[in-house]
């Protein structure tokens, strides 16, 4: 699933779409840690993928702002606009 | 127990692909909140019903609800399937598709090298997990929360209205800037670059 | 008085040092005083030397006088220093006296050009350079005397520089002779390798120590100096040069080319004529060599239309006599040949002159004729000249020196019945050149008339050579005239004294047939030249004579064969190199680095994506290098 994300995140030029990979990548990640804390017993994991919830939803939510800043400016949900280097 | 998790996982996995290769980002949201509670159902399986639950509410509750919010606000529609259609194409996805499939290929082989994975082993109460929490993960936790905070603070500032900070804040602005509270930047320029 | 013998190239180098500082500033009188005056007191140096010599020889033979030591190396301690012997004196004082006459001539004859103080700077340093040359004690000193003699010929030739045809003969001689000198270097380290010293005294005794007769290094060395001469001294296959040369001033043609610096290979042999003496084959060598070059040299001559180039192949063919007595074995008789050659050669060059300038520089002799009316003196100078340079019998220089080389060269067991017969042929071949020269230019009918005439000044070296071209061979009369060798004895202290082997009729017999042979060249030219001039151009422009005029009109081809065989093929390769292979490889070094910074510098496009993706394959690389190795 993080391969999936991966590919989601470099094939899709929609703003929008890059930040659903993201999305995919992180709970891949998170999957990986619940099943390693379920392999081995223990609550570790559990922990790891709430912490990685927290910042789940700390990413997307400035994430989403910025995309709004984005799109004010460039008019678009191109990613590429934003690719000027300048200042 | 075992076949239900690969099926949920099966299902996760085809609705990712699917997520993937939408061109109305509706519906590819939609098809994402199928990965996450297919995803939710494995961990259930897992033995981990409290990240389960979280899965649930927190990941496909609230924040894929926020991404609704969001493809709502920009109003897309069927301009924004059409640029899809422009964007993407089939021979986009090689390249990319190359890359992933080589470290899959590069993570099997590690995997391949270690240990069998062992079938799942009961389930890891809520109880559990609380205790770790508050006990050797205190201060992750506590860290967790300024991140939040600092995520909270972000969001507000840059989803401000930029004409609307111009046109109720030039005054203030001023007396600010005045009063030489290093605060307050002076000049023009926001905080994510004027044009 | 040996002491003051630095003074010989001395007052030269330092007369030379003044013009070229100070020249462009000074009045011309000045210049022409500097220019010659310091020749002349050369001269009078040279005349002291001799005298002294002459009066208290030294005991051995020679005398060293030492100034400094130039350099000490690694077992090489060559010195500044000057050997004083019969050889080395007789060649001083050759030198000295005829460069003082052609500067004096040169006063009158460069006197309109602007080049005036230029001229006599780097005449000046030439002949400080050859005096260098001469009384060098080591090989190094001579080496350097012989480059400076190269450098001012390079000068001197290409004196008139804007006219890019003077400046290519000048890259030509200098370039010939390199070839030579390369060989002569080569020669140089040998000896030093072998022997352990280039002083030459030191030098040739070791030799004759430790080399056998026949030894492989004395013939290499031999083989190698002779290569140096050969370049040096114009002789085959090296002589390509000499012709070319002509296009400097008329009095650098007759001092350097003809009298000084184109004898430097034969005094080069002479000086170190122990290791021919121990390699037979280098010796023998010498002798084809000069005879190959006499020969051609004469047949080329006989085609020339311009003066000073049947001059200058008249010159190679004299040469070619002095190598031919070195090879033989008749050390003293080249040497004679030299100082005689010395006298008519200036003279002649000079006459020359004269009548050039009064035909308003033509130089081809066919637009010439019947001058004899009108130049008297240039007449009798070349009547003169060209007499003592064919052999007119008992009155003229030419005639002794060349009877003693052809006499030993019948006599010497090194020489030989063959040899002496190709020497016979080249006898009849200069009579003929010669007076084919005189005839067409002074006799038959006037066709232009010349407008200047010399002045005193010209005319008194004229003078002066005419008259030495007469007495110079009195010097050494032979047995069958009244027997007083008196230049071989005096050169016999330093180089050995011919072998009398065996020969197939006296020397009044051998002489009888010279004197036949100028007779018949001379007979020939009046019947060609004076009386059936048509019978000459017939025979000029039939089938097989055409070809031969043509041939041997272009040196026998040589100029072509060598921008066949060299120039062309180094040409080619420096074009084909147009884009310097050397070059390429750090051109090629900033073209690998431009290259990849415009391939680098694509992926600094401020794509989001592309970030993405090399962050995605710089994780795939380390997860690669940290699991799998």
């Amino acid at each position: 699933m993080f391969a999936l994300g991966l590919v989601g995140l470099l094939v899709r030029r929609n703003l929008l779409f890059i930040l659903m990979s993201l999305e995919i990548l992180l709970n891949a990640a998170g999957l990986a840690f619940v099943a390693a804390g379920a392999r081995w017993g223990q609550a570790d994991g559990q922990v790891m993928f709430l912490f990685i919830l927290a910042v789940a939803a700390a990413e997307v939510a400035v994430g989403l702002a910025l995309l709004l800043r984005l799109v004010h400016h460039h008019a678009t949900l191109d990613a590429d606009a934003a690719s000027e280097m300048r200042g | 127990m075992n076949t239900l998790f690969y099926i949920a996982a099966l299902v996760a996995v085809v609705a990712t692909v699917l997520t993937l290769t939408r061109l109305n980002p509706v519906h590819a949201l939609l098809y994402l909140i199928v990965s996450l509670l297919a995803v939710a159902v494995a961990f259930f399986t897992l033995g981990a019903p409290l990240v389960a639950a979280f899965e649930v509410i927190i990941y496909a509750g609230a924040i894929m609800v926020l991404f609704v919010f969001v493809v709502m606000l920009l109003n897309l529609g069927e301009r924004a399937v059409e640029q899809e259609r422009v964007w993407v194409r089939p021979g986009m996805f090689v390249g990319p598709g190359l890359l992933a499939a080589v470290l899959v290929g590069e993570v099997a082989v590690l995997l391949a090298r270690g240990r069998m994975l062992a079938p799942p082993t009961g389930r890891i109460d809520p109880r559990a997990v609380g205790v770790s929490l508050f006990g050797p993960y205190l201060l992750g936790v506590e860290l967790a929360s300024f991140l939040l905070l600092g995520a909270l603070v972000g969001a507000y500032h840059l989803g401000e209205r930029r004409s609307a900070r111009r046109t109720d804040d030039i005054g203030t602005h001023r007396a600010r800037a005045a009063s030489g509270s290093d605060l307050v930047r002076t000049g023009p320029g926001g905080a994510s670059g004027a044009p | 008085m040996y002491s003051y013998v630095w003074l010989l190239p001395g007052f030269p180098l330092l007369g030379s040092l003044l013009l070229i500082l100070f020249g462009p500033r000074l009045h011309r009188r000045v210049v022409a005083t500097i220019g010659v005056g310091s020749i002349a007191a050369a001269t009078v140096v040279a005349g002291l030397v001799t005298w002294t010599f002459l009066t208290h020889p030294p005991a051995g033979g020679g005398v060293t006088v030492r100034l400094w030591t130039w350099m000490d190396v690694e077992g090489l301690r060559p010195g500044i220093a000057f050997y004083l012997d019969a050889l080395s004196v007789l060649m001083t004082l050759v030198i000295t006296f005829v460069s003082t006459l052609i500067h004096f001539y040169s006063v009158e004859y460069m006197a309109g050009d602007e080049g005036y103080s230029r001229f006599f700077a780097y005449m000046n340093l030439f002949v400080g350079s050859m005096l260098t040359l001469v009384l060098a004690d080591n090989l190094l000193l001579l080496y350097l005397g012989w480059e400076g003699v190269g450098l001012c010929s390079y000068l001197l030739i290409g004196f008139w520089y804007s006219d890019p045809a003077n400046g290519r003969a000048a890259q030509k001689a200098f370039i010939v002779t390199r070839v030579g000198d390369t060989a002569m270097a080569l020669g140089l380290f040998l000896l030093f390798h072998r022997l352990g010293t280039l002083d030459i005294q030191a030098l040739l005794q070791a030799a004759q120590q430790q080399w056998p007769a026949g030894s492989v290094y004395a013939t290499a060395v031999g083989l190698l100096l002779l290569g140096g001469a050969c370049g040096k001294s114009a002789q085959v296959p090296l002589q390509t040069w000499l012709p070319d040369a002509m296009a400097g001033p008329t009095p650098t043609s007759a001092l350097i080319h003809a009298a000084t610096m184109v004898t430097a290979g034969v005094y080069l042999i002479a000086r170190t004529h122990t290791l021919y003496e121990l390699a037979p084959a280098a010796q023998h060598a010498v002798a084809v060599v000069g005879l190959v070059t006499l020969l051609m040299a004469g047949c080329s001559a006989l085609t020339q239309n311009d003066i000073k180039r049947v001059l200058a192949y008249s010159t190679i063919s004299q040469i070619g006599y002095m190598m031919f007595a070195l090879g033989v074995g008749a050390w003293a008789a080249a040497l004679f040949h030299f100082m005689t050659h010395a006298f008519f050669k200036a003279l002649l060059f000079l006459a020359a002159g004269i009548v050039i300038t009064a035909m308003h520089h033509e130089q081809n002799i066919f637009h010439m004729g019947g001058l004899r009316r009108e130049l008297p003196l240039a007449y009798w100078a070349f009547l003169i000249g060209g007499s003592a340079l064919a052999g007119l019998p008992l009155v003229t220089a030419g005639f002794y020196s060349k009877g003693l080389i052809l006499w030993q060269a019948l006599a010497s067991p090194r020489g030989g019945t063959g040899l002496w017969a190709g020497a016979v042929l080249g006898v009849l071949l200069t009579s003929l050149y010669t007076f084919r020269l005189i005839f067409l230019v002074f006799h038959g009918e006037l066709r232009h008339r010349p407008t200047h005439r010399p002045g005193w000044v010209m005319g008194l070296p004229v003078a002066v050579l005419m008259v030495l071209s007469v007495v110079g061979g009195f010097v050494n009369l032979p047995p069958y005239l009244g027997n007083r060798p008196w230049l071989e004895e005096f050169l016999e202290t330093v180089l050995p004294a011919p072998v009398e082997g065996h020969a197939p009729f006296s020397e009044l017999g051998a002489e009888v047939v010279v004197s036949l042979a100028f007779l018949a060249g001379l007979g020939l030219a009046w019947w060609l030249f004076v009386r059936r001039r048509e019978l000459a151009t017939a025979l000029a422009t039939s089938g097989l004579g055409r070809w031969l005029h043509r041939w041997w009109y272009t040196d026998w081809g040589m100029d072509w064969l060598y921008d066949r065989l060299f120039v062309r093929p180094v040409t080619a390769f420096a074009t084909g190199n147009r884009s310097d292979a050397v070059d390429l490889i750090y051109n090629g070094m900033a073209a690998v680095a431009r290259a990849g910074w415009e391939g680098l510098s694509v992926t600094e496009n401020g794509r989001l994506r592309w970030y993405a993706a090399a962050v995605l394959a710089g994780t795939i690389l380390f997860v690669a290098i940290v699991a799998l190795l």
